[in-house]
């Protein structure tokens, strides 16, 4: 395992377990405030500070970590969840009207840049977490599209392809059992990345109050507050924002180093 | 060149007629009736009816539709109920702000872009590049938005140099404006130069493992003219891409930065209209910016096959 590997998945780790531990227990708790502690600074019991209603920071990253992962998770799996299907059948029916048709969706939603399109959804149904996975997962559903298209194709020049097609089995069964396996490595890979991308896109719809909504901790919404206190409180804005800076960062190390371990001929000098 | 160009242009107008479907469907069909919804739960049936009125909400949808297109093809875009003016007036007014910050955005990442990847592609493996690497993969990692944040603690707060937010308009002066600008154009520029930086870094690397490169030094260039010459040219080709992307990336985060710093943009419009329901001023602000989008996409391509007679025969 090289070394950015590690420390990509050493960072991650810790926001997940931080994540999964919140579930049972944070040091204070998120939903009770406090205004007789409010914006404190950090301290031996509040290691992170308070902020503007005494809650206690470093639980509120806790259970942030909820609501980020949960949303980009879900976002990548609605990508590849639509996305992957239509990549293989788009690849196993290469210059049909069915892959021009395919390919020409996957351009249009591509040139709505996924705020563009969370902004719309919220402007009909209103923010809320769940737009917000709706939005960031239509985003994604031609980036692996594409990817398992481009992936796909050319794998279908190859003999042991041809073989199962002499051997008499359809179209959609080679791809399945075929094509699908070869580009599994592909796809974790991407996956990797597209869930640091969702999880910068959550932060951001949820400053700007398009994510998730109040009482629900979100590392975005926790920058939004901190912005109008910055001068009298400038800790409630490092925090979550080192959160979400470290969570990318691990994600995106891990990306580059799995790519780079899966598959040695892919490997590059950085990205 | 002319048969590329004009097959571009047909997947051009094909996707911006999808989008303007796209954009109308959600906008004025799936919410029901747009002008209940516009005046809320509380409004007088006869505010409804006059509003729907206005709208021409009484008309058929196809017609609704067709109106809208030739309203957009003509600049006229309707009137916005909230602010009582044609909308496309509002959106000249917003757009000498974010177009102007699109742009100085997009030459700051070139110019911290360019120097960096060569600068590390061509001192590959030394502390320098392993230095340009680090920061940019922390660059691509850091929500740009945090990071105006911080900027503002720093240089508006602490510092003092700059303004936390506003803008003082352009009639007071072209410096104070681009003064204003400078904080959001580096917090846009920052996540993307970080990209292209190792974009360039990597194409070039590329490009001087290649023989050509190889056979140029053998018959005597140096080592900068060679990079100079042939290999930054060549490198040049993904890169251009990634810029002509990129714009739509800056667009869009424009939209969040613009909210960071109060800056009256098409970004703070599309938000301001959203909360006050002005669904007309969404749907324009909206489409303008798909039609940018797929415009530079297009114009890229072209570019692309410009620069590379390999693309033209492929189409």
């Amino acid at each position: 395992m090289n070394r950015n590997l590690t420390l990509g998945i050493a960072l991650t780790a810790v926001f997940i377990i931080g994540a999964l531990v919140s579930l049972f227990w944070t040091p204070f708790d998120v939903t009770k405030l406090a205004i007789s502690q409010k914006m404190q600074t950090p301290s031996a019991i509040h290691w992170f500070g308070t902020d503007h209603f005494g809650r206690d920071i470093f639980s509120m990253i806790m259970v942030g970590a909820q609501t980020s992962i949960a949303v980009a998770l879900v976002a990548v799996g609605i990508g590849m969840g639509f996305g992957v299907p239509l990549g293989l059948t788009a690849a196993a029916r290469k210059g049909s009207l069915l892959d021009e048709v395919i390919m020409r969706g996957n351009d249009v939603v591509f040139a709505f840049p996924s705020l563009l399109i969370a902004i719309l959804i919220t402007a009909i149904f209103g923010p809320s977490a769940l737009n917000a996975i709706i939005a960031i997962g239509i985003f994604n559903i031609p980036v692996f599209a594409r990817l398992t298209r481009g992936a796909a194709l050319s794998l279908w020049t190859q003999d042991y392809i041809l073989s199962a097609r002499v051997s008499g089995k359809s179209a959609a069964r080679i791809s399945v059992e075929h094509i699908l396996p070869n580009v599994t490595n592909l796809l974790i890979v991407q996956g990797t990345i597209q869930f640091s991308l969702g999880i910068l896109a959550e932060a951001a719809l949820s400053y700007v109050g398009l994510g998730a909504q109040p009482p629900t901790p979100s590392w975005g919404r926790m920058l939004a507050d901190s912005q109008t206190l910055i001068s009298l409180a400038p800790h409630m804005a490092l925090f979550p924002g080192f959160a979400i800076l470290l969570t990318v960062l691990g994600l995106n190390l891990a990306g580059d180093g799995l790519r780079d371990m899966l598959d040695p001929r892919l490997r590059r000098a950085g990205r | 060149m002319l048969r590329y160009a004009l097959k571009r242009l047909q997947s051009l107008v094909i996707s911006l007629v999808i989008a303007s479907l796209v954009i109308f469907a959600a906008i004025e069909v799936i919410p029901g009736d747009p002008a209940s919804f516009m005046l809320g739960f509380n409004a007088k049936p006869e505010a409804v009816e006059a509003l729907r009125d206005q709208l021409g909400l009484n008309q058929s949808l196809i017609k609704r539709y067709f109106s809208w297109v030739s309203g957009l093809l003509t600049g006229n875009f309707g009137t916005s109920y909230t602010y009582r003016s044609p909308v496309s007036e509002i959106i000249g007014d917003r757009l000498w702000i974010s177009l102007p910050l699109a742009v100085y955005a997009l030459t700051l990442t070139v110019l911290i872009a360019f120097p960096a990847g060569i600068f590390a592609a061509t001192r590959r493996g030394s502390r320098t590049d392993v230095a340009v690497m680090s920061v940019t993969q922390l660059g691509v990692a850091i929500p740009n938005f945090w990071f105006a944040i911080l900027m503002v603690l720093l240089f508006s707060i602490n510092l003092r140099w700059f303004s936390a937010g506003g803008f003082p308009g352009w009639e007071n002066g072209f410096w104070p404006a681009i003064k204003a600008l400078t904080l959001p154009a580096i917090a846009l520029a920052l996540p993307q130069a970080s990209i292209l930086a190792r974009v360039m870094r990597s194409s070039l690397l590329d490009t001087l493992g290649q023989d050509y490169i190889r056979t140029s030094r053998a018959k005597g260039l140096t080592r900068r003219q060679a990079l100079w010459r042939h290999a930054l040219r060549n490198a040049l080709i993904p890169v251009l891409t990634i810029i002509g992307l990129q714009f739509s990336f800056l667009l869009a985060g424009a939209i969040i930065i613009e909210n960071v710093f109060y800056l009256p943009g098409l970004g703070r419009l599309v938000f301001q209209s959203i909360s006050q329901r002005d669904l007309i001023v969404v749907e324009s602000v909206v489409m303008l910016l798909v039609f940018a989008v797929i415009l530079v996409n297009f114009t890229v391509d072209l570019a692309y096959a410009w620069v590379d007679p390999r693309l033209r025969a492929r189409a």
